[in-house]
């Protein structure tokens, strides 16, 4: 304190005297420079901020986002909830959110299931499917991801056949240049028991693996809880639904004269996004997947047979906990990354966030400004929602250290 | 050896036995045949299942892409002509195209003068025994300025080329090597201010990291097409090359940062207590002791966001410049030459894969190059 003062009191009578010496202190001098740090950055902000006001003026523009509400009059060729060209561009930008949403978490879930299939495939002992997952994976990482969208979505369009002549699977599934069309579930009268009965059966499986978990930890006894868990998921649900009359029925696909009817139809540019993201990312997550099971030493497995565990007891309660500790936060930039890629959906028209508000929107309204930051904010929302609870569940699984 | 030596192993002293060939049981292709493709049940299914669809496919892609192909001919009606496999016929004609973009014919010799260069000055930065090292990597430091006073002109008996004219692959490279040359120095400073003591300076890193890392690099380049130059002084108007450059090498160095951090934290903490102990100040004991470290052991991953920033190039098609693969799309549009959408991406997917493929063995080559050194 005494100091300071001593030197504030000096600073009168030779100022670049003390200027030197308060550089000299380590604690000052890193004061010092955040504030001029703080300094420069709000003089940058301000002069960029200033920039664009007097741009926004010159063009007549104002900032707002009064817009939203204003008619979009523009289609959109997919939509999860009803939207008319008569629609706000608000609520584009919603039906653009949850195309976005869609294929992220369609990807996803693909990703995934690729991933550890083929990531698997590819420490088994059969040489060709190794190779050949091999050959999959580097063609698939080293080749831009728009240039696969851009090949699948022009196979779709281009080189499958017309809707009249649409490849027929099991009369339930068309694939045509249209893209594919799925039976769609109508539900009837009655069907709300059956969703209550599967949220009491996952309630209940939680319930038992508490118990089952706690059990052993007590008297070491074990009890198939994963085969318990899926019966009662899925039976218990299967049961309601037969009592209560099957109230659920498919609207399969109709072959017309020249067009396809009912149905749900995953138009060409979903399909093209959606597998082309899947089968990159999954080249990825293989990867990912293969080098977290060879992280874990041999000797895990050996220690386990000792012990007398059994080998696919050893798999479950003693690899795959540590393999998932390698796994899970690469992963969780892989799934970012998918979610980050599906803005490539512009490029062939699909109508996520970008096309949606960042493209016809900004197009139309000329709002350049509100319309980046909103479809900015909105991924930056994704990345901390799904970095949020991927860092949960590895906090979750992660080794407590004594 | 014969059968009675085997039987009568009284002719041999203890420990003198000659060794035996290995019973074709255990070796051969035979056994490994048993082993590595039908150990199981499943691994026979497998085994069936891949060479059916390796039977499939094979065949089918290797007549398309070389037997009933037609590498010659003026239009899709000669290919047709000439079978009904892959027309590169199409790719073959326009191979300039693809490469320069629409850079004046007479003009182009900039181009590959660039290239030439961009080689040699790669050389001291991929190869570590180069004689003079020191020296070349100023001149590699230097190379972006060169290449963009030679490809762009206007100065010193250069005519001038207006950049909308750039255009191909000469497009990607540009983009990716500027990216990566700006990124460094800019990731470097990200990085040490990530791991810096001042808690702001940390907090301004880590929040222009992380929202880098958060939105997707398209919405970058829209930004640059549209968004950017409200922020410039009124009646500036940046060149849209400068502006998407700018972007990129922004995010690039958001990338850049957290891999020279992971190799910065891969340095053992005695090195920088070392580097206090001798009195090092902040900087010194960065330039001199914990950075020449650090990045050494980052290179693969540069090399490794190289190769991500180079695919991603091919994104600028979406604000309306025409890389490599945005000439292939335009291309298709020619009325001569329809329906060829998959020659073109196949074309730009070999291209592609054989560039980005090499790099990564480059990369994976100085992973293990790096290992043998500890």
């Amino acid at each position: 304190m005494t100091t300071t003062v001593h030197q504030t009191g000096a600073a009168a009578q030779s100022e670049p005297n003390v200027l030197v010496k308060l550089w000299r202190n380590k604690e000052t001098r890193s004061v010092i420079i955040q504030i001029v740090t703080m300094a420069l950055l709000f003089a940058f902000l301000a002069y960029i901020i200033n920039n664009a006001v007097l741009n926004l003026q010159a063009l007549g523009k104002t900032f707002s986002f009064d817009f939203l509400n204003e008619p979009a009059s523009y289609d959109i060729n997919q939509t999860l909830i009803d939207y008319t060209s008569r629609d706000s561009h608000g609520r584009a930008m919603a039906v653009g959110i949850l195309n976005t949403a869609l294929v992220a978490i369609c990807g996803i879930i693909l990703a995934t299931i690729l991933g550890f299939l083929f990531g698997v495939i590819r420490l088994s002992h059969n040489w060709i499917a190794a190779k050949m997952v091999y050959v999959f994976v580097e063609v698939t990482r080293n080749v831009p991801l728009l240039l696969q969208i851009f090949l699948i979505h022009g196979i779709v369009v281009h080189s499958l056949p017309v809707p009249r002549n649409a490849i027929n699977v099991g009369d339930a599934f068309f694939l045509s240049n249209r893209g594919m069309a799925i039976p769609r579930p109508i539900v009837e009268d009655g069907f709300m028991f059956t969703v209550i009965a599967f949220c009491i059966a996952i309630a209940a499986a939680i319930a038992f693996r508490r118990w089952a978990k706690k059990t052993q930890e007590e008297t070491g006894k074990i009890y198939p809880v994963l085969s318990i868990c899926a019966g009662m998921i899925i039976g218990l649900p299967l049961i309601v639904f037969m009592i209560s009359g099957a109230p659920l029925s498919w609207e399969v696909p109709q072959l017309g004269r020249f067009n396809l009817r009912g149905g749900w139809t995953l138009i060409p540019e979903f399909l093209a996004l959606w597998l082309a993201l899947s089968l990159y990312t999954s080249a990825f997550i293989s990867e990912i997947v293969r080098a977290g099971i060879m992280a874990i030493n041999k000797g895990q497995w050996e220690a386990a047979g000792a012990l007398g565990v059994k080998r696919s007891w050893t798999l479950r309660l003693v690899i795959i906990p540590q393999a998932l500790r390698v796994i899970i936060p690469p992963l969780a930039s892989q799934y970012l990354n998918l979610t980050k890629n599906s803005s490539l959906a512009i490029a062939i028209g699909y109508m996520d966030i970008v096309a949606t508000v960042g493209g016809i929107t900004l197009m139309q309204t000329g709002k350049e400004m509100e319309t980046m930051i909103i479809v900015m904010s909105i991924y930056l929302c994704f990345s901390l929602i799904i970095s949020a609870f991927m860092n949960w569940y590895n906090k979750r699984i992660a080794l407590v250290e004594r | 050896m014969s059968d009675t030596t085997m039987h009568s192993p009284r002719s041999y002293e203890p420990g003198t036995h000659p060794n035996l060939p290995p019973p074709s049981s255990v070796k051969g292709p035979v056994h490994w045949m048993k082993e590595n493709l039908f150990g199981s049940i499943t691994n026979t299914l497998l085994t069936v299942l891949a060479v059916y669809f390796l039977y499939k496919i094979i065949p089918a892609l290797v007549d398309w892409m070389f037997v009933d192909a037609a590498f010659t001919g003026e239009s899709r009606n000669d290919c047709r002509a000439q079978g009904d496999g892959a027309c590169w016929a199409f790719i073959a004609g326009r191979l300039r195209l693809f490469i320069y973009g629409f850079y004046p014919e007479a003009e182009r010799w900039r181009v590959n003068l660039s290239a030439v260069l961009l080689v040699l000055a790669l050389i001291p930065i991929l190869f570590d025994n180069v004689p003079h090292r020191g020296k070349a990597m100023i001149y590699s430091a230097l190379y972006p300025f060169i290449a963009a006073w030679l490809l762009v002109g206007g100065i010193g008996g250069l005519t001038f080329v207006p950049t909308d004219q750039f255009g191909g692959l000469m497009l990607n490279v540009i983009i990716g090597v500027t990216g990566i040359a700006f990124s460094l120095p800019i990731g470097i400073c990200l990085a040490l201010g990530r791991q810096s003591n001042l808690p702001i300076i940390r907090i301004l890193c880590v929040a222009f990291i992380e929202f880098i890392r958060g939105v997707p690099l398209i919405t970058l380049l829209f930004v640059a097409a549209v968004m950017l130059s409200y922020f410039l002084p009124p009646g500036t108007n940046f060149d849209l090359l400068i502006r998407m450059l700018i972007m990129v090498t922004l995010f690039a160095s958001g990338y850049m940062a957290e891999v020279i951090r992971g190799g910065l934290q891969a340095i053992p903490k005695g090195q920088y207590e070392a580097a206090d102990a001798m009195g090092l100040k902040y900087w010194q004991s960065m330039r001199l002791v914990v950075l020449p470290q650090a990045l050494k052991i980052s290179i693969p991953g540069i090399v490794n966001t190289f190769i991500g920033l180079y695919k991603d190039t091919t994104l600028v098609i979406v604000i309306g410049r025409l890389d490599i693969l945005g000439i292939g799309n335009a291309s298709l549009a020619d009325a001569k030459w329809q329906g060829l959408s998959t020659e073109v991406y196949v074309f730009v997917a070999v291209f592609f894969f054989i560039s980005c493929f090499l790099m990564s063995r480059y990369s994976l080559y100085l992973e293990k190059k790096l290992h043998t050194g500890h």
